[in-house]
This record gives C-alpha cells, structure tokens and sequence, in this order.
C-alpha cells in the first residue's frame, strides 16, 4: 500500500478513513453551518427597534479580518506543503503563522462584538442580534478550538517528527482550517456586504 | 438554592420513584462490589471499543429506557381508563406525556436500533470492528450520559413539560420557568452528538471497510438501510444541534430567537424542529425495514424479491423524507400553495413505501415460511404497519388534516406506524441476532407469549384511539366528561395496554429464562440464514472473523454454505491486529453529563469549572498514540478449533 507517490498522511487504511471521516463530518458541519445561515436570513430584519446591522457593522474591521483568516488559509497550504516534503522546521513555523493570524482574527472579532455591545447591539436585545452572534460565535469558537487543537497537534509534531500518524492528524487540521475560512467567506459576503448595502 | 426546590417533593408517585431509585443505586453499588465485579465491569465494558460490547450496552439501555417509557404510557391509560379521573393532574399529565415522547424515540428507538446496527453491520461486512472503534464508544457514552440526565429530571428540579415536540413560546423560559424544559435542550444536546457521531461512524464503516467483492449491490438489505440512515443522520442532527443551542440560548442566556417579543420567531423552532424530525422518524423506521427484510427471506427461504427495488426504495424514502416536514404543521398559516406542494411530497412516500411492502409480500408468496418468533413479528408488522401508513396518507392531505390535527387519532396513527415499525422490528432482531450475541436462542414457547399479549394488546390499545379521535378527542387530554361517551372506548384502550405490559413481562421473563436454561452450543447458524454475520462463530468471537471472508455474489454466505467452501486453512490464520480498551470516551461523557447538569441549573461558574474535564479529556485523546494489539495466530487458532473442529 505504500507507494512512494502516495502523500504520508494517506498512506494506511486507518489514516485513509480518518481523513474520509472527517470529510462526512464537515458535511455535518455544512448542514449546520446552513441552518444557522438560513436561521439568520430569517430573522435578519427582526431588530425589534434596536440596531440593525447598516447601523453597527464597520467595514473596515471586517475587512482585516478577512485578510487575517484568509492569510491564515494560505499559510496553512504552506504548513502542509512543508509536510509533504519532509521539512518538520517550515511545517513548524508556517504553522506557528496560522495560528498568530487566527488569534490576531480572534482578537479583532473579541473588539468587533464589544464595540457592538457598546452601540446596543447585545445577543438578548434582539432576533437578528441573536442569530447575528451565535452564528458569529459559532464561527468565532470553531476558530478558538482550531487554535488549541493545531497547538496540541505541533507539540505532537515537535516531539514525534513528521510520521504518517502525526501527517494525517495535521492534515485533518489543516481541512477545518479552511473549511472555516470558506465559512467565513460566506459570513462576509451574506452578513456584512449584504448587511451594509 | 433550597432543598425542596432542588428535589421535587410531595408527589406520592415521584417520592415513592425517588425512594425506589435510591435503594436500587445503592443495591447495586453494593452487589457489584460484593460480587467483586467493579474491575471487571470497567475492563470488559466501561473502557470497551468492541463493536459488539457496545451495541449490547445500547441494546440493554434501550430495554430499560423502553421500560420507564411504558409506564409513563401506562399511566397516561391508566389516568384516561375512565371519564373524570382524578389519578393524575394535568401537570403530572403534561410531564408524562413529555417524558414518554422524549424517551420513546430518543432514548429507546434509537438506542435499540443503533444497538443492533453496531453489533450486526461490521460482521455483516466481514469487518473487524467499525472504523473509529473509540469514537463508537464515546458515541455511546454521551447517549448514555444524554439519557441519564434526562431521567433525573423526574427526581431533580422536576421534568420537561411541553411536549416532545417542546413548541415555542410554550417552551420559553416565559411560560415554563422551571428547570424541566432546560433538561430538554440539554440532555437532547448531549445525546444528540453522540449519534451525530454514529452516523459519521457507519458512513465511513460502510464505505470503506467492507470486505473484499462485496460490492455495493451484494449489500446485505440491512447494512444498506444502515447506510442510508447514517447519511440521514448526518444531514439532519446538525439541524436539531442548532436548534437546542437556540432554545438553551433562549431559556439560560435571555436571547430572542423564538419569543413573540423582541423580534423572535416561533416559527422558526418549528420549522427547525421538524425539518429534523421528520427525518428522524425515517431514522428509526428506516434500520427496521433493513431487519424485517433479512429475517424474512431468511424465514422464507427465498432471496428477497425486488432486491434494487428494495434499495432504490430505501434511497428514495431517505430523499423524500428532507422534504415533507411541513406536514406537521398544515393548520399554522401556511398558504394554500406551501400545503400542496408538501401534501404532495409527503404522499409520495407512500410509493416506495408500497414498493417494500409488495416486496415482501412476494418474498413470503410460494416461500417455504417457518414462524419462528423473528418470524411472527415481521408478519404481524406487515399489516399493522400498513394501517398506520394508510392513516399517515388521510392526514397528509392538508384539507382534511384540518379535522385530524392534533386529536387521538394522530397519536394512533403514529404509535401504528412506530410500534410495528420500531418496536416489533427490535424484537424480531433481538430473537434473531440474540444466539450472534450470546451463543443461545431465546425460548420460543415464552416468546410466543411475548408475541401474542404484546401484538393483540398493541392493537387494542391503539385501535380505540382512531374512534375517538375522529371522534373530536384532542391529543394530551388528560381528561374528559362521562358526557363524550369516550369512557367505554378509552377502558377499553386502558386494558389493551395492560395486555401489551404483560407482553413485555413475557418478554423479560424469556430473557431470564433463557440465560439459565437455554441450551448452549447452537452452532454458528442456527437460523440457517444467508448473510455473513453467521459464518462466524456465535458468539462472536472478539476478533469478528479469523480470516476476512472474500465476497463474489448477493447471498454468498447462502451458496457458500450449499456448496460446502466454508472451511479455514490453518495457514490461513495471520496474527490479527485491536483496537486497545481506552478511557477517555466515558471519562468525556461523564464530564459532559456533568457540566450539562449544572447548565440546567443554570449554576455557569460551576459548569465552567466542570468544563475543564471535558478539556483534560480531550486532551488526553489527542495524546493518545496506542495502536492497539496484536491476538497471535495460535490463539485464533485455539478459539476457531473449539467451533469448527479440527482445522485443515
Ligand atoms: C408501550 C406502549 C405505549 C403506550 C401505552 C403509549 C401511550 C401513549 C399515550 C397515551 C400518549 C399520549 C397521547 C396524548 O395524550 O397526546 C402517547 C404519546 C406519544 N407516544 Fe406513546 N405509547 C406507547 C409506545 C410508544 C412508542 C414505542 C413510541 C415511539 C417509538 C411512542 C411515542 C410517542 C410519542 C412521540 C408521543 C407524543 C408525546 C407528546 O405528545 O409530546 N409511544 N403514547
Ligand atoms: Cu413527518
């Protein structure tokens, strides 16, 4: 089974399956993904006399969050570029990239939402800010997770080298990882640019 | 927070319940460790990852929760036997009948059925075990964990009452300030992953561990249903995880997602909530056409007619099923175009769902049909089951809906759907895989018994109900004036369900009975059956197979079996490589039922605090590089001589 063009992290069947399963559980993570979309498409308009999001969204922020997170994606090509050819030092440090430009995305949404908190806009005063932070949130701690899990995952890697276990386990990292930029992709255009015009 | 607010008192019922749980932990607690049985139970189960050990632990949960949920049904036909009776309060009332919808479906179909799945789909596939054998167990755990939590809502703060189908604003922390609907949102939530995770497990079972020639058209029927079930669950429980995160946002954090003030939408809980439970229903019922379908060519001795019909039908109810949910809802503003449009959808189910039926039908015609007991039941399914779909085509037309939504005559249509649908199909599958699990037969005279009392008690139970629903008697009536003339109907009914219970005692008593008596050493095929889980020995050896069996047709394990190519080579026999036992799925879930308790109470310094157990599991998992074990080829040997005799 193992041919040398084969890449490390698909080379037994176990890590094969891993990778596969992970792939069905980010179907699982469309679906829900979707369901708080279309949850916010509904009640987007439900302000009940509060904010709406033309009166807080601030673009400019919004935009260097997507540069951080979309940064981040391509670094973490970078990571698993690294890995496939062996050089566990770049693996190390491109990674170690991701993981600051996921914290400093972090960092701006933290501000973001308490700016929105100062202007009135708190997850109770309304339908739309409910479902404007919780699918925000749910972003938001997907990416937190990301940033303790990779962390855990370069320890590993630190200690052990690159060997087909610690490969796919990174790999499968690295799929979350732009799975939520692609998310977030959606969240930028369908909530903000939508939510400005 | 004070004593008597923490427990729930002055309920006779409940106090008497309390005092009976708590003998019963306390019995227990002290019979394991004078058995000495502690390190044993946490050994051989608690830390297990075997496929089979796991679905018997869902199997059992599911048989007592299947308990608790029939005397909450008990009760409720206890409280309506007769016109003004004063057993049981409409609260009481309210809380039973929330609990009993909760656990039927959540916490005994679905672990029965995922019990069967997990211990019959890998050796049906000539696999080892499921793919992630860790994540199988942590899947069960948090069912567990899930489950309990939930129970304690009985005894602890008081239980959810608001329906199984919890609509907003009833729901809402504004009309159900306690704390029984917080165990709702969050014990639902904790069981929910687990299965989420199920599904994940046995898509990818399916797909990739399948052993090799068995193409996806010589798929046993069962593990085909289970495959498509898995997908299912994996499209629709992210639906209700998003859902339950509303309502607990809701109940614990003030949010406004499906109040009436502040811009929420109740609509909007109902719409989530069916568009998983629908879905959710063929979850169930799906696994169930899987089983009957075996059991009857096996008992026909005939291969199943129509086998691609069998399995487009399976897909096609799988599609259908995404797109009827509205259906649940025809009488809540809907236009008259959305009501057609999802009458239409919903009717169309009715066409593979006939196609099954036909099958089998042609499967038993000209069969040489023996009524074992996995037999009777699948038989007794066929037209019980029709008269619940023929009912579920009169209310999914949306005109006449009108008149049926929400009165008996719904409740008796779905129980004719879920009983034979679930409940007889779990049986059928118990009498049938019981000998792959324990190496024995259940006893077929009590088993006839069991049948009997439980099919003619069901039909007397539920019958009544149609009448008095079209009769004009609303669903979750707790109680009615002598003046309706329901009283005659409704005893009637109340005594049906005492057949059905002793149905059920027959039951448990067979398992008794069979566990001392039973004679040992059936043979590995004691149904003489057609598919790969009996070439194997019964029980199942830990190891599943010693050699993964080769696949060339539909019903290989059959013509193998007639042909006489069924033997095994010592050579054949390689060391045979485990899964290591692991700690962390209990130790999470349990961490998880913790932290869930205290978010019920809405104590969140403590649920933060607790959450760190969660984190140390985790964190645990990812360290955890054990590749397992090797069993050695003489050891193998050693335990395929003992069924086969000597080896070549
Ligand atoms: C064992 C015998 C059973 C009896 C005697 C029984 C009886 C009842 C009764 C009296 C109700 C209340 C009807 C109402 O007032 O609205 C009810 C509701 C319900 N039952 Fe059963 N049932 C049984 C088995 C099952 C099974 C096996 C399932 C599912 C697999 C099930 C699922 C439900 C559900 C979902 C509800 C609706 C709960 C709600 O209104 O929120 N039942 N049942
Ligand atoms: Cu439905």
């Amino acid at each position: 089974m193992t041919q040398a063009n084969t890449p490390l992290e698909y080379r037994s069947q176990q890590h094969q399956m891993n990778i596969f399963g992970f792939w069905v559980f980010l179907g699982a993570e469309i679906v829900l993904f979707s369901t708080l979309f279309a949850s916010y498409f509904v009640l987007e308009h439900n302000t009940a006399g509060g904010p709406a999001g033309q009166d807080i969204f601030i673009l400019k922020d919004v935009l260097i969050e997507t540069f951080l997170l979309l940064t981040s994606s391509f670094t973490a090509g970078l990571a698993i570029h690294s890995m496939r050819s062996m050089q566990k030092r770049n693996l190390i440090i491109w990674t170690i990239v991701t993981l600051l430009l996921g914290a400093g995305f972090l960092y701006m949404e933290i501000n973001e939402f308490i700016h929105y908190v100062h202007e009135g806009a708190s997850i109770q005063t309304s339908g739309f800010t409910a479902a404007f932070f919780t699918l925000l949130g749910t972003h938001g701690a997907h990416v937190t997770f990301g940033i303790f899990w990779i962390s855990l995952l370069l320890v590993q890697i630190a200690r052990r080298g690159i060997t087909e276990k610690t490969a796919s386990k990174f790999f499968i990292a690295s799929l979350y990882w732009h799975f939520l930029d692609v998310v977030w992709i959606f969240i930028f255009t369908f909530v903000y640019l939508k939510g400005m015009m | 927070m004070s004593l008597d607010k923490l427990l729930v008192t002055g309920d006779p019922l409940i106090l008497f319940s309390q005092i009976a749980i708590g003998l019963t932990m306390v019995g227990l607690v002290a019979l394991i460790t004078y058995l000495k049985r502690w390190k044993w139970l946490w050994n051989e189960w608690f830390t297990t990852v075997d496929h089979k050990k796991i679905g018997i632990m869902y199997i059992i949960s599911g048989v007592l929760m299947f308990f608790r949920g029939g005397v909450d049904g008990l009760l409720m036909k206890a409280q309506t036997s007769r016109p003004d009776m004063e057993f049981l309060d409409a609260q009481h009332y309210d809380e039973i009948f929330t609990t009993h919808g909760v656990i039927m479906i959540l916490f005994m179909a679905m672990p029965m059925l995922i019990g069967i799945m997990n211990v019959v789909v890998p050796l049906q596939i000539g696999a080892r075990d499921v793919a992630f054998p860790k994540l199988n167990a942590l899947s069960f755990w948090l069912f567990f964990a899930g489950a309990m939590l939930f129970n304690l809502s009985f005894v602890v703060g008081g239980s959810p009452d608001a329906g199984w189908t919890s609509y907003f604003p009833l729901a809402g922390k504004e009309f159900t300030p306690g704390v029984g609907n917080n165990y709702y949102a969050i014990a639902l939530q904790i069981a929910g992953i687990g299965t989420l995770a199920t599904g994940i497990n046995f898509v990818v079972t399916i797909t990739k561990m399948r052993a090799p020639g068995l193409k996806w058209m010589r798929l046993p029927i069962f593990t085909w249903s289970t495959f498509v079930t898995s997908i299912i669950i994996v499209a629709a429980f992210p639906i209700l995880t998003v859902a339950l995160a509303y309502m607990s946002l809701d109940r614990l954090f003030g949010t406004h997602f499906f109040t009436v003030a502040a811009g929420g939408d109740p609509m909007l809980w109902l719409n989530l909530f069916w568009l998983w439970g629908h879905p959710e229903v063929y979850i169930v019922v799906l696994p169930a056409f899987g089983m009957f379908s075996e059991i009857i060519a096996t008992f026909a001795r005939k291969n199943l007619f129509g086998y691609k019909s069998m399995v487009f039908a399976v897909v096609g109810i799988a599609f259908l099923s995404m797109l009827v949910w509205v259906h649940h809802f025809y009488t809540m503003g809907n236009s008259a175009a959305v009501n057609s449009i999802f009458s239409l959808t919903t009717m169309m189910i009715a066409i593979p769902t006939g196609v099954k039926i036909f099958n089998w039908l042609f499967t038993l015609r000209k069969g040489r049909i023996e009524f074992t007991n996995p037999m009777l039941w699948s038989l007794a399914f066929i037209p019980c089951f029709t008269i619940g779909g023929v009912t579920g085509v009169m209310l999914a037309m949306a005109a006449a809906d009108y008149q049926y939504h929400n009165t008996m005559f719904l409740v008796a249509h779905f129980h004719y759907v879920l009983i034979p649908g679930v409940v007889f199909a779990v049986f059928a599958a118990v009498y049938y895989w019981w000998p792959k699990m324990f190496g024995f037969k259940l006893n077929e005279k009590i088993g006839k018994w069991h049948f009997w009392l439980f099919v003619i008690g069901f039909n007397f139970t539920f019958m009544p109900m149609f009448f008095v629903g079209l009769d004009g008697m609303s669903r979750r009536m707790y109680t009615y004036s002598e003046s309706t003339g329901w009283g005659a109907w409704l005893g009637f009914s109340a005594i049906g369900s005492l057949v059905m219970a002793a149905g059920f005692a027959a039951f448990c008593y067979n398992i008794y009975w069979s566990f001392r008596y039973a004679e040992r050493n059936v043979g590995n095929d004691p149904w003489n059956a057609r598919t790969l889980e009996w070439a194997t020995a019964s029980p199942a050896p830990h190891y599943n197979f010693a050699k993964v069996p080769e696949v060339d047709s539909l019903d290989d394990f059959w013509y193998k079996k007639k042909a006489g190519k069924l033997g095994l080579k010592k050579s054949d026999i390689k060391p045979i490589h485990m899964p290591s036992n692991s700690w962390t799925p209990i130790f999470i879930s349990v961490a998880f039922g913790i932290v869930g308790f205290f978010l019920v109470f809405e104590w969140f310094t403590l649920a933060i605090i607790s959450s760190v157990l969660i984190i140390i599991g985790l964190i645990a998992n990812t360290f955890d590089y054990d590749d397992g074990y090797h069993i050695p080829a003489e050891e193998v040997e050693e335990e395929e001589r003992e069924w086969r005799g000597e080896l070549e």
